[in-house]
């Protein structure tokens, strides 16, 4: 025990010198989520290249330095996508200080063909002026949820169409790391509760 | 901007939960729709029917979508569902939810930005167990495009 703190103190050490921030985990220990899943061993979501509303390319590393909360959704999504951006409002609130600075939503849509830029800016804005959302073209976007593994499907709805799709919250380290992963089901307080243990050895 | 004129009386009485006389009623609370941004196509409507004798709903209208239709959301695993529905049963007495975790009506093909504050219109068709329609004037408040699952600002997930 002695010779693991001593190990993780040196390490800690090395990493506050030498990267800071950027050090991120000690890998050693084991995140022990109460609510999501811990995600550690999982790849996903590593090589996407999308653009957010002012037309900046963003890639995984765009974020290194903050803890992106990714998940996908649309704006002409009544239930899930709102219920998910207000969890996460509500989330942001819920952490304090250095927390609640890293933390950084990222919404992807999966609806491009509707979801102009304009029309995703205005929409996150409304949730909090931090939130970021990125879109693509569709073959942009396809290939990126299934990179995430991400199923959507459109529905048709009369002359138009709504779209089935997973909701589940991918949540990286600050070096692009996945570490776990929210459930739809999880509320604001549970998922601050796993992203407060995720942030202490982060 | 002026909505379309409405039957402020009907709607109220419905709002109250008072009853309709010579009809088999339905009453509406706390009916809502959440605000779209600007060039958004469509949203959705949310509230409680309360039926006093087996109905169904089956059919909306509102003058600020081409489109309105009631959908249904599921999860299966940790994929959201969603599909349209033709009739929401109303058994007697029994209070429905049509909330963001469930059954909702979607306004589609927005004709205009619905903002916070402002009030919709929505006409529901409603059919008794004998065929028997009525129709019901409410007006849903328009709230803010963050509120919550409940229509409050907490969530309640879990049905």
């Amino acid at each position: 025990m002695n010779d693991l703190l001593t190990r993780r103190a040196v390490v800690a050490g090395m990493g506050v010198l030498g990267l800071g921030l950027l050090a991120g985990c000690n890998p050693a220990r084991g995140l022990d989520f109460k609510y999501g899943k811990n995600m550690s061993n999982e790849i996903l979501g590593r090589k996407f290249r999308l653009k957010d509303p002012q037309g900046n390319e963003r890639t995984l590393s765009s974020f290194y330095g903050s803890m992106p909360m990714i998940f996908f959704g649309f704006t002409q999504c009544p239930a899930v996508c709102p219920t998910a951006l207000a969890r996460a409002a509500q989330i942001k609130k819920l952490l304090k200080g250095r927390d609640r600075d890293l933390f950084q939503v990222v919404f992807i849509t999966l609806d491009p063909e509707r979801d102009t830029p304009e029309v995703l800016d205005a929409y996150l804005k409304a949730f909090d002026p931090t939130f970021t959302a990125l879109t693509g073209t569709p073959e942009e976007i396809a290939e990126v949820a299934k990179e995430f593994k991400v199923f959507y499907e459109k529905v048709p709805a009369g002359d138009t169409y709504t779209i089935s799709h997973s909701s589940t919250s991918y949540v990286y380290d600050t070096r692009g790391t996945l570490r776990l992963s929210l459930g739809h089901s999880l509320n604001a307080q549970e998922c601050a509760e796993d992203l407060r243990t995720l942030m202490e050895i982060c | 901007m002026s909505m379309q004129p409405i039957k402020r009386g009907l709607a109220v009485l419905a709002l109250m939960g008072l009853a309709l006389p010579a009809l088999a009623q339905t009453t509406v609370s706390d009916a809502w729709v959440r605000a779209s941004v600007p060039h958004q196509q469509s949203t959705g409507a949310f509230m409680t029917l309360t039926a006093s004798s087996d109905s169904k709903l089956v059919g909306v209208a509102s003058p600020v979508a081409k489109t309105v239709q009631v959908h249904e959301m599921t999860m299966n695993g940790d994929v959201m569902g969603m599909k349209e529905v033709k009739t929401v049963e109303l058994p007697a007495g029994k209070p429905v939810s049509l909330d963001p975790n469930g059954y909702h009506v979607m306004l589609m093909g927005l004709t205009q930005q619905v903002k916070e504050g402002e009030k919709v219109p929505l006409t529901l068709t409603i059919e008794d167990a004998k065929g028997a329609k009525e129709t019901l004037d409410v007006q849903a408040e328009v709230r803010a495009l963050t509120a919550g699952a409940g229509g409050h600002d907490h969530m309640h997930m879990n049905h």
